[in-house]
């Protein structure tokens, strides 16, 4: 009865984002495939040369272990500091909860270009870094900081933490305070209550997080490209490059598909590394 | 004897090594969280100081405070083809949210309260662009419309928009839909109710919260979108965002500031009076 719903017919309600979804995403996403599958740029010959010519080039090859490598480094640095911002929040007062809540959700809000554009301002040459770089002396020349990559991995921390935080927060809101007390009361030391207690009942937040932070940060072109430049090339570059520079559509689209692909795969083997680490913790 | 002296000894010893350890943690974790706090609010105060600079140069501190940057930001020849952007970017953000808030609310009251294999298949393709690269996408639409014979078009934008916000509106409103008492749609047919009066009358005042705070992401995400807006964005279609990456990457204008001001603090004053009406962040941790 329930699982009916009332009336028995609501799943009709479904219907116009289903359509919508078939005739403007799945059908595009589809087409990818079929123009990937051309040879040239007009779209006449159909022997899948492009894909060959992406495949045997080592250049391209690396640009894939590149965009994953962002994707993990990114990964790791938003866990290291925004896991422990999760744990203040899990120990704060309903008053600071609120606040660090309010503080995480307002980058996430404004708009990427805008944190990009701040970044700019941060690590560029007169930035605030080197300012104060300079300022005390630990460094007799400007920094160079934009068009590196560990630069830019300091960016997407910024840039994609809100992502992690979310899903972690939510978990942590909903964590027993009492199994933290209970297991310092059996005295457990705080570090063997982070490991065994807490890390364990929080695995499903963090990796939901973990995985929109590496979806986010291998696709996020406008940050990559404006701090990284235009000598660190990742996937989103290439198919800017290939189909809005040089109309490449068929190369444009085999690098689309790599990306889906690429992300899919590194999201898929969060999870899996997630339920290996639950089986074991249990 | 010497068996009860040296008890309390290591007792002693145990309990200062566990406090030296908790001090240690209380340090590690209140250090690491402090720089993710920094690291969260830094970027955004500094766009808005540097937004007040009198000089001509972005830097960091400013040199002295003024509006200048904010007043040629205003000047309507100056600034024509940022206004212009700028309009594009609401009037796309308001129809995607209008449409995108329309289909979401009616697919999660079909599918929110139903289990099975299909409803979650269903359920993981709506919510797929949330995870799926959109810039895959964005390509993917531009190829699709310029096959069909379009030319670039706000309402291709739209179009392409209404589909990467959708899930903000599922998400919200189906976690209203899962707290809403399934007594209280029953009582409503049992007592004669037919479901369009049930849905106006019991359903939909219940979930309104969770679909306002959904439309709000919707519009905001709209608004910043670039994985389709850099795709579909033309001379006739200029989207604020992509605009604003033009004027970074060509000169570093400092008009880029003042717009990340005028976003912000946009941004800001909606977030607390969504906060307010809706219990946004509440809604947005989920």
């Amino acid at each position: 009865m329930r699982a009916r719903g009332v009336g028995g017919a609501e799943w009709q309600l479904a219907l116009p984002l289903a359509l919508a979804y078939a005739a403007f995403f799945l059908v595009p996403l589809l087409l990818l495939i079929v123009v990937s599958a051309f040879d040239n740029e007009t779209l006449t010959t159909v022997r899948f040369a492009q894909w060959r010519k992406f495949y045997n080039d080592p250049f391209y090859w690396k640009v894939i272990v590149d965009t994953l490598k962002l994707g993990f480094y990114t990964v790791m640095a938003t866990t290291v500091i925004g896991y422990p911002l999760a744990l203040v929040y899990l120990g704060a007062r309903p008053r600071w909860q609120r606040l660090i809540l309010f503080v995480v959700i307002l980058p996430l809000l404004t708009s990427v270009v805008v944190r990009t554009f701040a970044w700019i301002v941060i690590l560029g040459r007169e930035g605030v870094i080197n300012q104060a770089v300079l300022g005390l002396g630990l460094s007799p020349a400007p920094l160079r900081l934009l068009q590196t990559e560990y630069g830019l991995v300091i960016a997407l921390t910024q840039i994609e933490m809100p992502l992690l935080l979310l899903p972690l927060l939510s978990v942590m809101s909903r964590l027993d305070p009492n199994l933290k007390d209970a297991s310092a009361a059996l005295g457990a030391s705080r570090w063997r209550t982070l490991f065994r207690v807490t890390l364990p009942l929080s695995l499903p937040g963090l990796l939901a997080g973990c995985m929109l932070v590496f979806a986010s940060s291998t696709t996020a072109f406008i940050s990559q490209f404006t701090i990284g430049g235009n000598r660190l090339v990742y996937l989103p570059l290439l198919i800017w490059q290939q189909s809005l520079v040089v109309y490449n559509w068929p190369l444009a689209s085999v690098a689309a598909l790599t990306l889906l692909v690429s992300v899919s795969l590194g999201v898929l083997g969060i999870a899996a590394i997630g339920r290996r680490a639950q089986a074991h913790a249990a | 004897m010497a068996t009860v002296t040296a008890e309390p000894r290591t007792l002693t010893r145990a309990a200062t090594r566990l406090r030296a350890s908790d001090v240690l943690y209380t340090l590690t974790i209140g250090s690491l969280a402090t720089t993710a706090l920094v690291i969260l609010v830094g970027p955004v105060v500094i766009v808005l100081l540097t937004s007040l600079t009198d000089g001509h140069s972005i830097k960091f501190p400013p040199s002295g405070l003024s509006l200048r940057w904010y007043r040629l930001l205003f000047d309507p020849v100056g600034s024509r083809q940022i206004h212009l952007a700028a309009l594009n970017s609401l009037q796309v953000a308001l129809v995607t949210m209008a449409v995108a808030t329309v289909l979401a609310t009616l697919a999660s009251v079909a599918i929110a309260r139903r289990r099975g294999r299909w409803v979650r298949a269903v359920d993981t393709f709506f919510m797929s662009p949330m995870i799926l690269p959109m810039l895959a996408f964005g390509l993917a639409s531009l190829m699709y419309f310029t096959l069909m014979g379009f030319r670039t078009s706000l309402t291709l934008i739209t179009i392409g928009h209404v589909v990467v916000v959708a899930p903000f509106v599922l998400r919200t409103t189906s976690a209203s839909m899962s707290q809403l008492d399934p007594a209280l749609l029953e009582s409503s047919a049992s007592l004669g109710a037919g479901w369009l009066y049930t849905f106006r009358r019991v359903t939909l005042p219940a979930i309104a919260p969770g679909i306002a705070a959904g439309a709000f992401l919707a519009f905001v995400a709209s608004l910043d979108n670039v994985p389709i807006s850099l795709f579909l964005a033309g001379p006739r279609s200029d989207m604020l965002p992509i605009r604003m990456w033009g004027m970074m990457e060509s000169t570093l204008d400092v008009r880029v500031a003042a717009v990340s001001g005028v976003l912000i603090a946009t941004v800001l004053v909606l977030m607390l009076v969504m906060e307010r009406v809706v219990g946004l962040t509440r809604r947005m941790r989920g």
